[in-house]
């Protein structure tokens, strides 16, 4: 029942940050001359005629609290309207081309991003001051310092520009669906996922390695040794699941910064999915388009912040969800 | 036991650390830790050789004879029109403009240094003065400033920054305030949390009890106590600040071309990494370097303030010690347990 509360009260709230958000990127938009799209559709020679006769039917000359209102209508009916640009496609078929493929790139990423980011973080707060620690801390430190631009196009330059060249064909850039087979959907997809991965597997490393270590000087974890079980009992079921709680909480703040780093990879690797569509929306000024983008990366990061809270409820008896 | 006498045991119990740490401030204690760090060291070298590189532009300008800005088309690019590689002329290769990548690299260095201390700056500024406020007033006003902060935080900002270059139009100017913007938040938090702590000590009501107001109780009385926590996230907040630059102009959001930074000559340096390495490459070992020193100065910085980081690594030693002492059969058990040492919870900072 608690559960049903809190999930409610989350997705109340949820939608109020929605609106926000896609209101906010609303007036942002008119802040800039939207005029500036007529004239980019016009072309150069276009007489103020045609800029006015595309700015009406664009329904772009109308009061801008009309316009506002039309918009909410629209979006309270799930219907995201036609792009201003590529022959007034509906925005909902965009996103339905590029949905997959900013799937593709994100579940690979943060499947390594996390699973990296412990195991490392792991064993190196368990080896503390070993080789293998002093090795990832190296390792962690070069990964934080990468921007992920430039690790993308690094990748590109030493290992997909010599495999291309020697005949290795499987490792490509752009983008395949998961439908032509799962091996050649794996060689466009391996570098964005390394590149998107790096920098936020090493912010992991060095959270959760510090969390372990602090946790493991608990008095718990003296207890639960004093009662003779064994070192990796105590480890992954006693100590982990006290130091996990700070890096779950941390994984919420991190969403923003994701979405970030798929702008940046998609970018790099021509993926062609919400990231790259969406810069060249906002650099065109095509409204219907960068709205349906803010509130595709606002929902995301809304429902992972609701996940990342049941997590935390799951992995620490204190908290409670209500 | 009299009353006298407890007091007497309390007392020599708070003279004993103050008799320790006798005649040296935590200033000179955390230099003096810092300088026993061979890779800190090593940072700070780097550092102040960038640091130069950014000041002697213009001369390595002057050396070579060529300007940031000015095209080369006869020597400068091949007969086919591509970039020409590293040579005794052009000492970096050029790009495919046929600018002298070389010098283009260290005006580049001017950007990138001055986005990052100059945002790090605003952003410590800002954040100090916002956590400091939201922590010692507390109440609505602490109410508001932490639910912009966890905005701040969580927001994408990449779609903020985005939209904030498209319609202000690319610039340096915006690229600092965006920057500086999403620079404040971690400071502030990290300020409001020690404030709220400090402001309990008697030290504070002693301040109030002598007329102090809250502005000078806050600057004055708490604000240098916050010092070590600022520094260290001032310092890795440089290289975040580096990165995130180099991102905007990258994306074509930043500074623009003729003017050279990193970030754009690498955005141009895509397009031809098949034929010209070298066009990608200094550029970008150059944006490395600096971040891999900054890094690396903040967390010798961080390890130099913070005594702890020496307690949590003496907890690792001992708990191979005990276990290699497991390992042997002999040996008394109470001496193979010795107390580890507490360690403040993890959400304490």
């Amino acid at each position: 029942m608690a559960l049903v509360r809190f999930l409610i009260r989350r997705i109340l709230s949820g939608i109020v940050v929605l609106w926000l958000v896609s209101t906010l990127a609303f007036f942002l938009f008119f802040a800039r001359n939207p005029a500036i799209v007529a004239r980019a559709l016009g072309g150069r020679q276009a007489t103020s005629a045609i800029l006015a006769e595309i700015t009406r039917r664009l329904g772009l000359n109308q009061p801008i609290l009309t316009q506002y209102w039309h918009f909410l209508d629209r979006t309270v009916h799930l219907n995201l309207g036609l792009s201003y640009y590529q022959g007034g496609e509906p925005v909902s078929t965009i996103v339905s081309q590029d949905l997959p493929r900013t799937a593709s790139v994100l579940v690979g990423g943060v499947l390594i991003w996390l699973v990296v980011g412990l195991a490392v973080g792991i064993l190196s707060a368990t080896r503390a001051r070993s080789l293998f620690d002093r090795s990832a801390t190296v390792g962690v430190l070069i990964g934080l310092s990468f921007p992920t631009f430039v690790l993308g196009e690094l990748l590109l330059l030493v290992v997909y520009l010599p495999l291309n060249e020697h005949g290795y064909h499987w490792i490509e850039t752009g983008y395949a669906s998961i439908s032509t087979g799962f091996f050649n959907w794996m060689g466009y997809m391996i570098l964005p996922w390394i590149t998107l991965a790096t920098v936020q597997a090493a912010v992991y490393t060095r959270l959760s390695r510090g969390s372990l270590l602090d946790t493991l000087g608990e008095d718990y974890v003296r207890t639960a040794r004093a009662k003779g079980l064994t070192e990796r009992r105590v480890v992954y079921r006693h100590a982990l699941r006290g130091a996990l709680t700070p890096v779950v909480s941390q994984l919420g703040i991190d969403v923003g910064t994701l979405l970030g780093g798929v702008v940046v990879v998609e970018s790099v690797f021509g993926v062609g999915g919400l990231g790259q569509d969406a810069v060249q929306a906002i650099s065109n000024g095509d409204l219907p388009t960068i709205i349906a983008f803010v509130l595709i990366a606002s929902l995301f990061v809304v429902v992972a912040n609701i996940i990342v809270d049941l997590v935390y409820a799951v992995l620490d008896p204190r908290v409670r969800i209500a | 036991m009299s009353i006298s006498e407890l007091e007497f045991q309390a007392k020599s119990v708070e003279d004993t650390p103050a008799q320790a740490i006798e005649g040296r401030s935590q200033w000179w204690l955390t230099w003096h830790r810092l300088r026993r760090d061979k890779l800190a060291v090593a940072a700070m070298i780097v550092i102040v050789l960038i640091a130069l590189c950014a000041i002697l532009a213009p001369v390595f300008s002057a050396i070579t004879g060529h300007s940031p800005t000015a095209v080369y088309p006869n020597s400068g690019l091949a007969a086919d029109g591509s970039p020409v590689g590293p040579g005794s002329l052009f000492w970096f290769g050029t790009d495919n403009l046929g600018h002298d990548l070389f010098v283009r690299v260290m005006y580049g260095t001017q950007i990138s240094l001055f986005v990052g201390v100059v945002t790090t700056l605003i952003g410590t500024a800002a954040g100090v003065s916002i956590g400091l406020i939201s922590g010692y007033f507390g109440g609505w006003v602490d109410g508001i400033l932490a639910r912009v902060v966890d905005s701040v935080l969580a927001f994408p900002y990449i779609i903020l920054a985005l939209s904030l270059a498209v319609v202000f139009g690319p610039s340096l100017t915006i690229v600092i305030a965006v920057i500086s913007f999403f620079s404040w938040a971690g400071i502030a938090r990290v300020v409001r949390g020690q404030t709220l702590s400090l402001k309990e000590k008697e030290y504070i009501e002693a301040a109030r009890s002598l007329g102090s107001g809250p502005w000078r109780i806050m600057f004055i009385d708490i604000f240098p106590n916050l010092m070590a926590p600022v520094l260290v996230l001032a310092t890795l907040n440089i290289p975040a600040a580096i990165v995130f630059e180099a991102t905007l102009d990258y994306l074509g959001l930043g500074v623009q071309p003729p003017t050279s930074s990193w970030g754009n000559i690498l955005a141009a340096a895509q397009s031809y990494y098949q034929q010209a390495w070298w066009f990608l490459v200094f550029p970008a070992v150059a944006l490395v370097i600096t971040t891999v020193a900054f890094n690396l100065l903040g967390d010798g910085v961080r390890d130099a303030m913070d005594p702890r980081t020496e307690r949590v690594l003496a907890a690792g030693r001992g708990r191979r010690k005990r276990r290699r002492n497991l390992a042997r059969p002999t040996g008394g058990p109470s001496a193979q347990y010795p107390d580890p040492p507490r360690q403040p919870s993890p959400g304490s900072a």
